[in-house]
């Protein structure tokens, strides 16, 4: 919040603005008799202002440009974006090509054939944004927007199971367990990804409406995983013109809440076949205007006989390929992978 | 039930009503799992009685979804809907889901002798009862549609049949009928089934049964080997290692329907013998079973499956088909 947002006298704003205080970061880290001093009034005025500084000096998502509202130098936002965790895919491969893994704050599409594993990465996903920020996750919940019904709860249980083998696992081999500390039941997992199941865009619509309300009363949230964007959309929809404009207003506002909320936002899309230099080529479904809806877009296909995953489209990230396995326990490497690097 | 689960979730009232009064359906995850337990035979399953396949599909054919069996023909599509028409017809100390069965018959493969045949195979004990064998029958109810609008029609009369909670199982064979262009002349190319695609995958969760549909399968041209525009380099060496022998045939019904299903067994022949496989499913290893048909219906030769890498599990073979069906017919009225 900027100091000419906050909720004290004008003439009080003025005299910060004109000791050179312009964003309250800059007051986190003052007493109140500094501040008292430098502003020329009394202390209770200092400690009044100092009560709406953000406490423990962690930067403000919100602040922007002191005139214009929304604004963001560009080197803010390097601090900020240097400060967010990723949420690990459990593939190392892949997590190497992301930069770390899914980030938050921006909308990640992933689309691929039917079969090619998009709903079990979907899955993995909400189990690993739960976990704590040392072994890959946010430590926060899952919303998981089901539009086709393929969220099986048995798979998702045995997902979590392995989850939780390979962090004891890891607890054990670095004693990182704090004394007193339980780790994390499978149950704990499914307990906290909330489930959604919506049966036609309309109702896909109003829960993306909804989700900010919802959103603001649950802050643990850390990851919305709709699976699949396209289902409804691919009906029969006569208006094409329609469709684009609820995929559009549905993209912004779902950027909307991912930068709000600073949550991952990933949305899995099928693929359709479109006429091109001659052929016919495979692209994500929904159409040329709903790819440049997202931020980050990755393809997964199939290469002879090992799936791998593509960075199509990319603000930050080169584009690249690596391969992955879906196995009983989730996504992990590809295991002929490894191989190859042992007899080397 | 979909409210009580609302309320676990925590939301606030106002956005709770909402959620309720537009059905939407919302809740934990851990709250599914744990109502599924208590509430459904084999937490949400049907049993196919071929001990390999229930394993890899965690119990059996699961409801509330969409599962699909797609082949060449007279592999054993057919044969093996009407053995899972019965075992929903059983009661349940026999395995079976106590219940009615809706069997759409859209190319008139319906045989009720051989049914009759399968179930005195397979529960003897069952069927040998004076007026069981009646009473199982005369829980499968054959519909035949012969046109896309009394398709659609009677799906909307279904739909109630199912609300009232005594329909335990639906089958339809087959989908590809309907869109073959054989019942409905200038319709929508596009997607002539989008609407009833939806309509089967919400009923099916509404009322928490299973769906099984049965698929053709049409061969497949070069210009199926499809692409990416950054794998297009790679086309031309795909294109020269492809086995010429071997006949290759994909699903019908398109690529909006092989996302559409949850669960997509595929039946083929390789060198005379036949498998069924898990082709696509979001809680299976890709697993191939070879499987014989007896008078009893369907029966595995081996429970452990074959695992089957990469995109193999995913291609239709059909490769020694015709010796294989001369020779079964023999045995059968033998």
């Amino acid at each position: 919040m900027e100091v000419g947002r906050l909720p004290i006298s004008a003439a009080l704003k003025g005299k910060l603005v004109s000791a050179g205080y312009t964003s309250l970061s800059l007051l986190s880290s003052l007493s109140p008799s500094h501040l008292a001093r430098d502003l020329n009034i009394s202390e209770n005025e200092a400690l009044d202002i100092l009560k709406h500084a953000p406490l423990d000096g962690r930067i403000d998502t919100s602040s922007g440009h002191h005139v214009i509202n929304g604004a963001q130098t560009a080197w803010d936002m390097l601090h900020e974006e240097e400060l967010l965790t990723r949420i690990t895919t459990s593939s190392v491969d892949i997590d190497n090509i992301l930069g770390g893994g899914i980030s938050c704050r921006e909308v990640t599409e992933i689309g691929g054939v039917p079969g090619i594993g998009k709903t079990q990465l979907g899955i993995q996903l909400a189990v690993n944004v739960q976990l704590p920020v040392h072994c890959g996750g946010l430590g926060g919940k899952a919303i998981y927007i089901d539009t086709e019904g393929s969220f099986m709860v048995e798979r998702v249980l045995q997902i979590a199971e392995a989850c939780r083998d390979d962090m004891s696992a890891n607890n054990a081999l670095s004693q990182n367990v704090h004394a007193g500390q339980v780790g994390m039941q499978p149950k704990d997992f499914l307990e906290n990804i909330l489930y959604f199941r919506v049966c036609s865009y309309a109702e896909q619509i109003a829960l993306i409406n909804y989700l900010d309300k919802f959103m603001s009363e649950h802050k643990d949230v850390k990851i919305i995983i709709i699976d699949s964007i396209t289902f409804h959309f691919r009906q029969d929809f006569e208006d094409m013109a329609l469709r684009t404009r609820l995929l559009s207003g549905m993209a912004l506002k779902l950027m909307k809440l991912a930068k709000k909320f600073c949550l991952a936002v990933v949305l899995l899309n099928q693929v359709t076949t479109k006429f091109a230099e001659g052929s016919f080529q495979l692209t994500l479904a929904l159409g040329d205007s709903w790819s440049h809806a997202c931020t980050n877009r990755i393809i997964l296909y199939w290469n002879g006989n090992e799936r791998y995953a593509y960075i199509d489209k990319s603000p930050s990230l080169r584009s690249a390929s690596a391969p992955y396995a879906v196995t009983a326990r989730g996504i992990r490497n590809n295991v002929s992978n490894c191989k190859r690097i042992k007899l080397m | 039930m979909a409210n009580r689960l609302i309320s676990e979730m925590g939301l606030p009232k106002s956005i709770a009503n909402v959620f309720a009064a537009r059905s939407i359906k919302t809740a934990k995850a851990l709250s599914l799992l744990e109502q599924r337990n208590r509430n459904e035979q084999l937490a949400g399953h049907l049993p196919t009685g071929l001990k390999g396949l229930d394993e890899a599909l965690f119990g059996g054919i699961p409801f509330g979804v969409i599962t699909e069996l797609v082949g060449p023909a007279g592999i054993g599509k057919t044969q093996f809907c009407l053995k899972l028409s019965l075992l929903a017809s059983l009661p349940m100390r026999h395995g079976g889901l106590d219940g009615q069965v809706i069997y759409i018959d859209m190319e008139s493969k319906f045989s009720s002798k051989r049914l009759i045949e399968i179930g005195a195979q397979s529960f003897p004990e069952i069927f040998h009862m004076r007026g069981m064998a009646q009473e199982m029958a005369g829980r499968i109810l054959v519909l035949r549609p012969v046109s896309l609008a009394e398709f659609t029609e009677s799906l909307q009369q279904i739909k109630i049949l199912l609300l009232e909670r005594r329909v335990k199982l639906l089958v339809i064979d087959s989908m590809a009928a309907l869109a073959s262009g054989e019942f409905e002349h200038g319709a929508s190319k596009i997607n002539p089934l989008g609407w009833h695609i939806s309509f089967l995958k919400s009923v099916a969760e509404l009322s928490r049964i299973p769906i099984v549909v049965t698929n053709q399968v049409r061969s497949q041209s070069n210009d199926d080997t499809w692409r990416y525009n950054f794998q297009v380099g790679t086309r031309r060496q795909d294109l020269e290692d492809t086995p010429k022998y071997d006949s290759h045939l994909i699903a019908a019904l398109g690529i909006h329907w092989s996302h559409a299903v949850t669960i997509r067994l595929i039946l083929e022949t390789i060198s005379g013998e036949r498998f069924i496989k898990v082709a696509k499913s979001p809680m299976s290893p890709a697993l191939a079973f070879p499987f014989s048909i007896t008078s009893s219906g369907i029966s595995l030769l081996n429970d452990d499956g074959i695992e089957v890498v990469g995109q193999e599990i995913s291609t239709i073979h059909c490769h020694g088909h015709s010796e294989i069906i001369g020779s079964d017919s023999l045995q059968f009225h033998g």
